[in-house]
């Protein structure tokens, strides 16, 4: 005997159709905008400079990218990641001048990720908050910390190695902040794809009940999520640090929002369980192609903010519409 | 040694008593039904035996063996497999992924997931118990309601080493879907395994089971071989009143 299919073949088509196409937006979106500036910029945005500048100018949006795939494919969100660059960043410049090592900084830095990212998942899963609600609270929280640890003093960093390693260096003939996002993209992509913690977060993020009665230790999955999340956040604030020579509390602090739309434009859904690694990255470059052609067709910053919000805002949507009932 | 016996199981949640001093024994190759009015405390029971809540009183064995479960997993990595009546599937997942859910197959030496042998045995099992699915890659959000049903019996059908529980497992289906999935139960009953069945409908209960037990608010009424009632005493039994 068998079990006919409840929906007519037709209308699951048309269903196919519109699914596979949202997933596909920020590929057209990045072939059309590029054309586009190509188009009216010419040469100047065709050079290799300019396309280079494109990709290092992305990096840190591209690190938290990574780790804001695995947090919305958990269901849940993460905004304290842009108050959490400025803090790991002042961190690790402080660290510098004290320890001197280029190593114990980045390892202060980092820690200071994942003790935010470890408040957030107790918080979330033991507390049972909001992920909202608490993350919007540590956003501030550490937001000002960070003022308050050098009290709104900048610090510099002076470290060669530092500042090699986390901003100026080429390895290969290729600048090392290249080097970084597609060693941090191809890492999620693998944990997310290959590995069972990837499949483990997409379950919890799709059916949390079902994940917990099949063995999945839930809990455990949802905090090394924020703590993820919180060491990418970390990891970005050290390449600002290395890359500017200096790290200050308002690093990071506009971050969230483009690392919200590359991850959502990329294809990754809010609601949970469905995400997208490559599209993430892709999305990531699609904000930084759009920051910097705007910056070359002459625009003041306030004009550039508002054609920003209203990309950002027509890709969001283009990728989001209709998703809701599906 | 029967794969399953409770004997003395209650269940109080603050001040309800949700399942008073409940004994049952499953043997292999049985299948048992569990039926009783709304709120009986039928679910609470099959949860009970699968770990998702501690009994407050009571003992459950299985195989002779006194077991505690803490957790869900803890049962399952004990060899009782549930069928629950919400799904405990994950919709944005192929069909493979929910078989291997928490227990997916890795590929040495890196321990990367092996997602074409997680396909391949899937596709074997669902073609050994005669589900028809498109294929064991697709995602499970595309299959109907009695396809996802029968991927999680088929599930349970792969991983049960003694014993399966069902929580209303047709409750949901249409005509032609129910007697798929019934057939599957038949198969598992086949295959040597004790199932323990919740189920609203009479008739299945009739096509199905070997015998049945009856719950009248967490009280456990009697049980019955199905050769030896009848539809009437079962009504009876299940609301108390006479007929
Ligand atoms: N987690 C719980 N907390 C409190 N009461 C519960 C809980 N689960 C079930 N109950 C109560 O136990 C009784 C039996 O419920 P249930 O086992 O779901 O019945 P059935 O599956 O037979 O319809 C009901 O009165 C229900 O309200
Ligand atoms: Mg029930």
């Amino acid at each position: 005997m068998t079990i006919a299919p409840t929906k007519a073949p037709a209308e699951k088509g048309v269903h196919l159709v519109v699914r596979s196409w949202r997933n596909y937006v920020v590929y057209v979106g990045f072939v059309v905008v590029f054309l586009y500036f190509a188009a009216t910029q010419g040469a100047n945005f065709l050079s290799g400079t300019t396309l280079v500048n494109i990709v290092t100018q992305a990096t840190p949006i591209t690190i938290m990218a990574v780790g804001t795939v695995f947090v919305l494919s958990l269901g849940e969100i993460d905004l304290s990641i842009g108050s959490t660059v400025a803090l790991a960043a002042l961190t690790a410049a402080v660290t510098l001048q004290v320890a001197g090592a280029w190593w114990i900084a980045a390892l202060a830095g980092l820690a200071v990720g994942a003790v935010v990212g470890l408040v957030n998942g107790v918080f979330v899963t033991l507390v049972r908050l909001p992920s909202f609600l608490v993350t919007l609270a540590t956003m501030g929280l550490v937001a000002g910390l960070a003022q308050q640890i050098t009290n709104l003093q900048s610090v510099p960093v002076t470290d060669e190695a530092f500042g090699w390693i986390f901003g100026g260096g080429t390895l290969l003939g290729v600048p090392i902040l290249i080097w970084w996002s597609a060693v941090a993209a191809a890492i999620g992509w693998h944990v997310l794809r290959q590995r069972r913690f990837g499949a483990h977060v997409l379950a919890v993020g799709n059916n949390a009940s079902a994940a917990r009665v099949s063995g999945i230790k839930v809990t455990r999955v949802r905090i090394a999520v924020f703590m993820l999340s919180g060491m990418t956040a970390a990891l970005a604030g050290l390449l600002y640090a290395g890359r500017l020579a200096g790290a200050t509390y308002t690093l990071g602090t506009t971050d969230l929002m483009s690392v919200l739309a590359a991850v959502i434009v990329g294809g990754t859904a809010l609601t949970g369980g469905r995400a997208s690694m490559i599209g993430a990255v892709v999305g990531s470059l699609f904000m930084s192609m759009i920051n910097y052609g705007l910056l070359l067709a002459g625009l003041t910053v306030a004009q550039q903010e508002i054609v920003r919000g209203v990309i950002i805002l027509i890709a969001v949507s283009l990728s989001l519409r209709g998703k809701k009932g599906s | 040694m029967n794969p399953l016996s409770l004997s003395g199981i209650s269940k109080h949640f603050g001040g309800i008593v949700a399942i008073e001093r409940f004994d049952l024994e499953v043997e292999s190759g049985e299948v048992v039904a569990l039926v009783g009015d709304n709120g009986a405390g039928k679910s609470t029971l099959v949860k009970i035996i699968s770990g998702v809540h501690q009994p407050t009183d009571g003992e459950i064995r299985l195989a002779g063996e006194r077991v505690a479960f803490r957790d869900a997993s803890d049962a399952r990595s004990n060899g009782v497999e549930v069928v629950y009546q919400d799904l405990a599937l994950v919709d944005l997942q192929p069909v493979y992924m929910n078989l291997f859910l928490g227990r997916e197959l890795r590929r040495k030496p890196f321990g990367l997931l092996d997602r074409a042998e997680m396909a391949r045995q899937t596709q074997q099992l669902v073609d050994d118990l005669d589900v028809r699915i498109p294929t064991a890659k697709a995602t499970l959000s595309d299959l109907s309601g009695g396809q996802r049903q029968a991927i999680a019996i088929a599930r349970a059908t792969h991983w049960a080493s003694r014993l399966v529980l069902m929580d209303e497992p047709t409750a949901a289906l249409g005509v032609a879907e129910t007697a798929k999935v019934e057939e599957l139960i038949l198969k598992l009953k086949a295959r040597g395994a004790a199932v323990l069945v919740v189920s609203h409908n009479m008739e299945q209960v009739f096509r199905i089971a070997d015998r049945v037990t009856v719950l009248r608010r967490g009280r456990q009424v009697g049980t019955r071989r199905v050769a030896e009632t009848s539809h009437n005493e079962l009504v009876s039994m299940i609301t108390g009143l006479s007929s």
